[in-house]
């Protein structure tokens, strides 16, 4: 509202000239209400070769039994549970950007949070296929509920870290869904009304009948902080709980106080760099660079770097308390992680996770879309890696040397990996055709008060201070969607 | 007579619309609703309306779900089938903490959304009760109901001077229903 100016010093939140309420459905729906171009045809064609690959391999998995992986009886957990930890790993970014930046009005979320929590509900769905699948006998998934049975009834165990793991993914799951659903109500809400026929009779169904009416937006409100607030802990209880798998067991190396958090800064890690392997491309694939811009993509660089250092600390922690609690097998399990037959997945790990994320103190570094795209690849490595290490370099040498056995993976361990990558994008891929990849309503909050052209407005009718607004024209420098000659004469 | 059922106040800028209510406000005309593309604040206290009780609710469900799933590990873990293993206590609150936060976090969201869903009257299938199609895109629109609120043409007045856009005499309530 007008009253309501953002302080001059603010980068802006949106770019573009001479916007309007009606540019920004447009612009946002152009992919949804128009045929795919060749880019998307060409990823999508890719992604669901992968998912193909996925359907094989899992059924595979399912006809022939584990026996199709590469595991022994020494490592009983490898690319399946590696696999699992690192999609829920990746499952993070979405809810923590849209629930605790929420809870702490930061306003950079609402061009982003949509499409990190599509990409959140796709990675757990990635996730929880690990888990049916490494159970070998999936038809008996339902034996991990307490439904009572002729054994007794003989229930579940409550006391296992996997039960309660159960429950988190299940809970974190259903939540995730319902969030994100209850924010898209408005957009699908808009679609409806611009489209006819079949497409609007489908959109009208998904939209529950919503009108935006203000006692609906108002409770909507509500609903929306609540729901921020409890998704918060939440989202830190699963990845807490998924570390309790290991830190719960009595294994050098996975019996750890240490654990709960540094995975949940593992997850916002991971998360985050896959948030931006993503938006890279999709904001330039649909013309988005006026919502999603360089404030937006430096702000989550920089969350990068400071749960990647997080995650330093906790490895060299983890390394100095071996060492310090004097017992032998622990100390053993360190040193054989860095100089065993595992050292390369070892230092590949601390080289992609600890190493390259403090390139981005380099202001140009973190700012450079090119060099953005590439290191959130490389922490997507280095994550996979890092569960990698932690199970397979823990088990492979367990107390009775005359068990030690290495582990290697077979076509099939591959192909649901690689798969599994596959089914996430075609999902992602047909997210943004049908539904709105940026929240439409929430962005249009930000049109009068955070966007370029408002602070331009303000800048125009010169009542700023002059070292203001020269900070402000500096820092605009580093956005690609601003052309800076606008700004000379001013 | 004229067949008008609602005036509708259409506003391409939502400061321009809290104008047009004041308008409306002082010359003592009711409003009818209000439709936006998005949540407008500071709207609900100019036209009165109560903060939302979805927060109780939500805390009720919070309470129900941690109740029934304590009352289910309880039952199970504790009473129907203890099981000794080494010796330690089967009562161990401790690892109740889990199950009961992800159901109380469960119950809360499900409970609120669903309650929300149910006073807001939103359901898959409902058929949209929309007065202008571009309430949803990029027009801001009030809506002053024509029966006893005459003349209309002072209604029209007060939102133009407003600054509305444009202001629409519906001879029918809801658009989308054709």
């Amino acid at each position: 509202m007008a009253h309501q100016h953002e302080s001059i010093i603010r980068e802006p939140l949106m770019t573009g000239k001479d916007i309007t309420y009606a540019q920004i459905t447009n612009d946002i729906l152009l992919p949804v209400e128009n045929k795919p171009n060749k880019a998307w045809w060409i990823g999508f064609i890719v992604s669901s070769l992968g998912a193909l690959l996925w359907v094989v391999s899992i059924s595979y998995t399912f006809w022939f039994g584990l026996g199709a992986w590469g595991l022994n009886k020494t490592v009983g957990w490898a690319w399946d549970i590696t696999g699992f930890v690192w999609w829920v790993g990746i499952g993070h970014a979405g809810t923590l950007i849209s629930a605790v930046l929420l809870i702490f009005r930061q306003n950079w979320r609402n061009s982003i949070n949509r499409s990190a929590e599509a990409m959140t509900i796709f990675a757990v769905i990635c996730a929880a296929t690990y888990i049916v699948a490494h159970m070998g006998r999936p038809w008996l998934a339902y034996f991990t509920l307490p439904l009572p049975n002729q054994y007794g009834s003989l229930w579940v165990n409550w006391n296992s870290a996997l039960m309660m793991d159960v429950f988190a993914i299940s809970t974190y799951f259903s939540v995730s869904l319902l969030f994100w659903y209850t924010g898209l109500l408005p957009d699908i809400a808009t679609i409806r009304d611009r489209a006819t026929g079949l497409r609007r009779r489908i959109y009208s169904i998904l939209s529950f009948g919503w009108n935006g009416s203000l006692k609906t937006w108002q409770r909507f409100e509500t609903v929306s902080l609540i729901l921020a607030g409890i998704s918060t802990p939440l989202v830190l209880s699963v990845h807490t709980i998924v570390s309790f798998d290991f830190a719960t067991s009595l294994e050098p190396g996975w019996h750890t106080t240490i654990f709960p958090p540094y995975f949940v800064a593992g997850a916002i890690f991971s998360g985050f760099a896959m948030v931006q392997t993503l938006l890279l491309v999709t904001r330039k694939v649909l013309g988005l660079e006026n919502y999603i811009t360089m404030f937006h993509i430096e702000s989550m660089n920089k969350i990068i770097m400071l749960t990647g250092s997080i995650v330093g600390v906790a490895y060299i922690t983890e390394f100095f308390i071996a060492w310090y609690s004097q017992v032998e097998y622990e100390q053993y399990a360190f040193i054989n992680r860095a100089t065993g037959p595992y050292w390369w997945a070892y230092w590949s790990m601390m080289s992609c996770n600890v190493i390259s994320p403090q390139l981005f103190w380099s202001k140009k570094l973190r700012t450079s879309i090119k060099f953005s795209w590439f290191l959130s690849i490389i922490v997507n490595i280095g994550m996979w890696f890092e569960r990698f290490v932690i199970i397979v370099t823990s088990l492979h040498r367990d107390y009775i040397p005359s068990s030690w056995a290495m582990f290697y993976p077979t076509w099939v361990d591959v192909s649901v990996f690689i798969g599994s990558i596959g089914l996430f994008f075609t999902m992602f891929l047909l997210f943004i055709r049908v539904l709105p990849s940026v929240a439409i309503a929430e962005v249009k909050l930000l049109l009068k008060t955070s966007s370029e052209q408002a602070k331009k407005k303000l800048i125009d009718e010169g009542h700023l201070e002059p070292a203001e607004v020269q900070y402000y024209k500096e820092s605009l420098t580093k956005y690609d969607s601003i052309d800076m000659a606008d700004y000379e004469k001013v | 007579m004229s067949n008008t059922k609602f005036i509708l106040g259409c506003f391409d800028d939502p400061d321009d619309m809290m104008k047009g209510i004041d308008n409306l406000q002082k010359a003592s005309v009711p409003i009818y609703d209000i439709y936006t593309p998005m949540p407008i604040h500071g709207i609900e206290d100019k036209m009165g309306v109560k903060d939302s009780r979805l927060g109780y609710a939500a805390f009720c469900f919070g309470c129900l779900g941690a109740t029934v799933i304590f009352s289910i590990v309880y039952y199970t873990l504790v009473h129907d089938w203890p099981m000794n293993i080494g010796g330690k206590p089967s009562f161990a609150i401790p690892n109740f903490v889990p199950f009961t936060f992800e159901w109380t976090i469960l119950f809360t969201a499900f409970g609120m959304t669903f309650t929300y869903f149910a006073a807001t009257h939103l359901f898959p299938g409902r058929a949209p009760r929309v007065m202008d199609l571009r309430a949803t895109d990029d027009r801001f629109v009030i809506a002053v109901s024509a029966k006893g609120n005459v003349p209309h043409e002072d209604i029209t007045n007060l939102l133009k001077d407003a600054g509305a856009v444009e202001v629409k005499h519906n001879e029918r309530k809801y658009v989308s229903y054709e």
